[in-house]
């Protein structure tokens, strides 16, 4: 044991006696770093318990226990490590939570350790250390680039059966626990003049500046700790260390009321017009929210301009064996030590081909860590104090199972030597994080003396890159970048900033060599921890000929997991150039998606789930309908009642035949709110209406309704409804339930596109008005009850397709319209909604002494059907109004919408469909919808077809199923027995051809 | 997106709904001599230009104002937000 372990002085942990026993001693952990010490917090892992401390990751609280093998990989299931300490890891994936709460893949590198975390490993089984599928690996041959596209090439059935079932169950990482989240998700909005993406150096003096300067500023971290690269660096700024400058910078912004500070907050995309979407983390860090809090919220940022301060990301260079647990970034392991206070091992070796692989190799051993050598590529290394150097080496090869023992170095004298270490720290430069940049239309420019690609072409609109995602590496440089940056992103908008006094810092210059791959070695060197994609995958790639840096994605899925290769893309362009002869920027890069790191699926839900999914419409009688014991179906967003079952009645059927013979018989009511109404209104609104309808409705007088049938402009019906005249200037238009947005949409679009000075205004009111249908025998004489007596409502003071503005109850104002959906005597009355709940129980009062039944929808359908009234079913999008039967109301004499092109000859043939009934020969046969129409013997196919039934319902009154559909020629073909098949289903039944108006054809119910 | 609405000033695109070609303001004269090859063309052809589209959006979950929305359909830059019934107006449409 180190001295460093014995002495960690403000990490107060139990050692277990200092026995050195590995078991539940955080052996790993070092002295000082930002986490704080007191009380450990404890935690499992696969079901072992292991102690942290506040601030941890699980990834840097496992490490401190001695814990290095925290996943399996992907394809070829190899034991796996954190490679990082950020959002960018590839490899720790873990699942967190048990339960509803259950959430897989989650980067163990940034999962804030709280007391009673629950993780488990994942893709592995029977255990972590010993995972049967690890035997993939031995087979690494077969499993290549593309090797499911060679290998499951024959026999062709056994893809579908056998082949893809094994794929789709070995693939995959982590499981889902198949219960619901208990937690909830929100949604919000912001609007800021800037925003700042990333609070490191260059953020939080961007903030700074435009803070003091008194704008609105939101700055925002995927870190639940501000400061990036501050908190895993030992340089300070002015005479501060970076954590205080950090401390003091966080302290002045949190006194600032026109900033707000964001951690736990990614930026997940840059989208149209300077909106950013981001994640905001508010209770991932405890066992569960508080009650009424959410766990996540999604924020749309509305922003004038946008600072991108999102720093670097480290990448790896390739080697044999590269993949053991204990092979890290050499970033990530400086700030284990500074940020955490841990090392994943008390031997770590360095590997690099820059100045800043060197800065870890320092750090760790100022804190006591054993460097057992630092391996540079370069042959003009500079000296290391306190390890040995040996520079112009390479690492070839590295050993160890289930985690690092040693690493074997070509020496730049050719001879190998080998190197314990359970560590290996490497470095291969850093690559500013451009994705944001790339999220409109940027693509990134290649600068040579940083070996990197930098943010360049069309950025976001409004957003200025700035820092080490620019490509300034060094403190002093991310200072003055987001002092200058926030000043003239301000400017632009009116706003005086200055800059100030940047205090004193670091300003190394960037030193590498570029250095991707080592060629020495026969195995694999992996590029894509978390794909398993490897050096030889990019050469077969590029041997197959899949050479341009889409193909090489998608051939070898390079870049193509969660962690969209941050870690990965940079190292196989640049092999992919090398093996190409070409440059680097000839080669370019992939382009970059939101979001930015993996999002969960809740979060974008939000409210939005199970009742809340999308808004519920209830009807003005739903609680009386409610209190009757309605069943209720979804029609749209509505809740309608569809039949009220009455004791005694077990099968739908019995209620819905009650309901529509007690209406034919008597009178039902039915609550027929859901109708689309538009209230129509001025001097030109008759002219109007002729437009927007095929038949005429100029000369239809005040007091009195019309049916009418709306077209699309290709000549298709799309709607129809009615349109009653209380006024000159005043027309009340009804729509389907379902059309009535689209229909008022519509007519919006005429009345300001295409008929500008029209004087006429529009409004929809079918939220206004609380409408029932009161049909039957006896329903003039139930309204005459509710209806105040001064208004007549006799058949010769109000006939058949009459309306009225009346009072109802002594005084309510109300609408009567007689008009009938049922073919029965029928009235449609409205009173404003309010007074809904109280009209239906006065109706029903009222009708008590006729026995008046609340009928549904299935009710009304069936009588729609029985009088064949066309719905939805027959205004399908594919007929026109000669295909209804209602080809002579379409008007030759004025102008309307879809007149001209229903005139077209394909619309118009002789054989064209009607609109007709069905009724089976055998009257106990059943009739299905969608089934087609054939003649009474031949063939039956697609080239026989005679039509299709549309809607079908058992008729009450006519003890028979029955059906009404469109037919060849149809109107001239009733009496003929004719086949309605369903060849999926092998239903076939005789049907006779009848009129669609199976009841009262005549019509003089309804005139009665 | 956000739309610069002539009357109510910025609105998030979110808030409208999206017809298309603004040339769906032309509507042919139903009386023409080919008025059917004119009602065709104007229903069936479109440009679907990669750059500046004049386009009607409609401010649905708004003041329900037709907008002309010009808009450069690959970086989705808006350059001009009119009235649809000025614009209507303007091209000789009436009553």
């Amino acid at each position: 044991m180190t001295d460093a372990v014995m002495n960690a002085g403000r990490v107060a942990f139990q050692a277990d006696g200092g026995t050195g026993a590995r078991k539940g001693v955080q052996v790993n952990r070092l002295d000082g770093g930002l986490i704080k010490g007191g009380k450990p917090l404890s935690f499992t892992f696969d079901g072992k318990r292991f102690k942290g401390f506040e601030g941890d990751t699980l990834a840097s609280a496992l490490l401190a226990n001695g814990v290095r093998l925290m996943g399996r990989s992907f394809k070829y299931h190899r034991p796996r490590g954190p490679l990082t300490s950020g959002s960018e890891e590839p490899n720790a994936l873990v699942e967190l939570r048990s339960g509803g709460r259950q959430e897989p893949n989650t980067r163990a590198t940034v999962a804030e350790l709280y007391d009673g975390l629950e993780a488990n490993s994942q893709n592995r089984w029977p255990s972590l250390q010993h995972d049967f599928m690890a035997i993939n690996d031995r087979f690494s041959n077969f499993l290549t680039a593309g090797f499911y596209y060679k290998t499951f090439m024959w026999p062709a059935a056994f893809w579908e059966k056998l082949y893809e079932p094994i794929i789709r169950k070995a693939a995959g990482l982590g499981s889902i626990s198949f219960e619901a989240d208990p937690d909830a998700y929100d949604k919000g909005f912001l609007h800021c003049d800037l925003l700042v993406i990333g609070a490191g150096p260059t953020g939080l003096m961007a903030a700074l500046t435009a803070g003091r300067a008194g704008a609105q500023v939101i700055i925002a971290d995927e870190d639940f700790l501000l400061g990036g690269r501050l908190n895993a660096e030992t340089f300070g700024i002015g005479d501060l260390t970076g954590a205080a400058w950090v401390e003091q910078a966080q302290a002045e912004l949190a006194a600032m009321p026109n900033v707000r500070v964001m951690p736990r907050t990614t930026i997940i995309g840059a989208f149209d017009h300077g909106i950013y979407g981001a994640v905001e983390r508010t209770a991932d860090h405890v066992l569960a929210p508080e009650a009424g809090k959410p766990r996540q919220i999604l924020w749309r940022i509305y922003s004038k301009r946008a600072m991108l301060a999102a720093g670097a990301t480290e990448r790896p260079i390739a080697f044999e064996n590269n993949d053991r647990p204990g092979v890290m970034l050499a970033g990530a392991v400086r700030a284990y030590a500074n940020r955490w206070a841990v090392t994943p091992d008390q031997t770590v070796a360095v590997f690099t081909n820059n100045d800043d692989g060197h800065r870890t190799a320092a750090d760790l051993i100022a804190k006591g860590v054993k460097v057992t050598a630092v391996i540079d590529t370069r042959a003009d290394a500079p000296a290391v104090e306190g390890a040995e150097l040996f520079a112009g080496a390479q690492v070839i090869d590295t050993k160890g199972r289930l985690g690092l023992e040693s690493v074997r170095l070509r020496l730049a004298s050719g001879i190998t030597r080998d190197v314990p270490c359970g560590a290996l720290a490497v470095s291969g430069g850093w690559n500013p994080n451009v994705h944001l940049t790339c999220h409109q239309r940027g693509r990134p420019a290649w600068r040579e003396d940083i070996a990197a690609f930098v943010p360049a072409g069309e950025l976001p609109q409004n957003m200025v890159v700035a820092g080490a995602a620019n490509g300034d590496f060094s403190t002093a440089a991310a200072l003055r970048a987001g002092a200058d940056g926030a000043v003239a992103a301000l400017s632009e908008l009116g706003i005086e900033a200055k800059a100030g006094d940047l205090p004193e810092a670091e300003d190394a210059p960037v030193n590498v060599t570029p250095f991707w791959y080592v060629k020495e070695g026969k195995g694999r060197a992996w590029l894509d921890q978390q794909n398993d994609v490897t050096v030889k995958d990019v050469k077969l790639a590029h041997q197959e000929n899949f050479r341009s840096v889409e193909h090489l994605k998608r051939y070898t899925t390079l870049g193509m997991a969660t962690d969209q290769g941050k870690t990965s893309n940079m190292g196989g362009l640049a092999i992919m150039a090398e093996l190409a002869g070409k440059q680097i920027p000839e080669v370019g890069t992939t382009m970059f998606r939101p979001p930015y790191t993996p999002v969960s699926f809740g979060v974008m839900a939000g409210r939005s789930v199970g009742e809340e999914f999308r808004p519920t419409r209830k009807t003005p009688s739903h609680k009386w309908a409610e209190e009757q014991g309605a069943v209720f179906v979804e029609v749209g967003q509505w809740l309608r009642a569809q039949w009220f079952p009455q004791a005694g009645e077990t099968h739908w059927r019995q209620s819905v035949d009650r309901e529509v013979l007690q209406a034919r018989n008597s009178v039902g009511v039915c609550d027929v709110t859901t109708l689309g109404k538009i209230d129509v209104q001025g001097k030109d609104a008759a002219e109007f209406l002729n437009k927007m309808y095929a038949n005429a409705f100029a000369k239809l007088p005040v007091g009195k309704v019309r049916y009418g049938l709306m077209l699309r402009e290709d000549g298709i019906a799309y709607d129809d409804g009615t349109a009653a005249r209380f006024a000159e200037d005043h027309f009340v238009v009804t729509t389907t339930t379902a059309n009535a947005v689209l229909v008022y949409r519509n007519m919006e679009f005429a009345r300001q596109c295409l008929f500008p000075d029209m004087d006429v205004q529009l409004i929809s009111t079918t939220e206004a008005w609380a409408q029932f249908a009161v049909a039957g025998p006896n329903a003039r004489k139930l309204l005459q009850k509710v209806v105040d007596p001064e208004f007549d409502i006799s058949n010769e003071a109000f006939p058949f397709m009459g309306c009225g503005e009346i009072t109802v109850a002594g005084g309510c104002r109300a609408r009567l319209f007689r008009i009938s959906f049922s073919g029965e005597l029928a009235y449609e009355i409205a009173v404003p909604t309010r007074y809904g709940d109280a009209m239906i129980r006065k109706l029903m009062e009222a009708g008590e002494e006729f026995g008046a039944v609340p009928y549904g929808t299935e009710a009304l359908g069936v009588m729609r059907i029985e009088k064949g009234h066309a719905a939805g079913n027959e205004l399908n999008g594919t007929t026109s109004a000669l295909n209804l039967g209602m080809g002579r109301m379409v008007s030759k004499k004025k102008d309307c919408i879809g007149n001209v092109l229903s005139e077209r000859e394909g619309m118009n043939q002789d054989d064209a469909l009607k609109l007709v009934g069905f009724k089976p020969v055998d009257s106990s046969a059943t009739v299905y919808a969608g089934a087609h129409l054939m003649n009474s013997d031949g063939e039956v196919s697609a080239a026989t077809d005679q039509g299709y039934i549309t809607s079908v319902a058992y008729s009450p009154v006519l003890k028979s199923s029955i059906g009404i559909g469109f037919l060849k020629n149809g109107d001239a073909r009733k009496g003929e027995v004719i086949r309605a098949v369903n060849p999926l289903e092998g239903h076939e039944t005789q049907v006779e051809v009848v009129s669609a108006h199976f009841v009262d054809p005549e019509g003089e119910r309804l005139r009665g | 997106m956000i739309i610069n609405h002539p009357i109510l000033g910025p609105r998030d695109s979110q808030e409208f709904t999206y017809l298309g070609d603004a040339s769906l303001i032309d509507r042919p004269d139903w009386q023409a001599d080919n008025a059917a090859d004119q009602f065709h063309d104007y229903l069936y052809l479109r440009d679907n230009p990669a750059g500046e589209h004049r386009e009607l959006w409609f401010h649905e979950q708004g003041d329900r104002s037709w907008l002309v929305v010009t808009r450069n359909t690959v970086t989705h830059e808006i350059l001009n937000v009119e009235l649809a019934r000025d614009v209507a107006r303007a091209r000789g449409r009436s009553k």
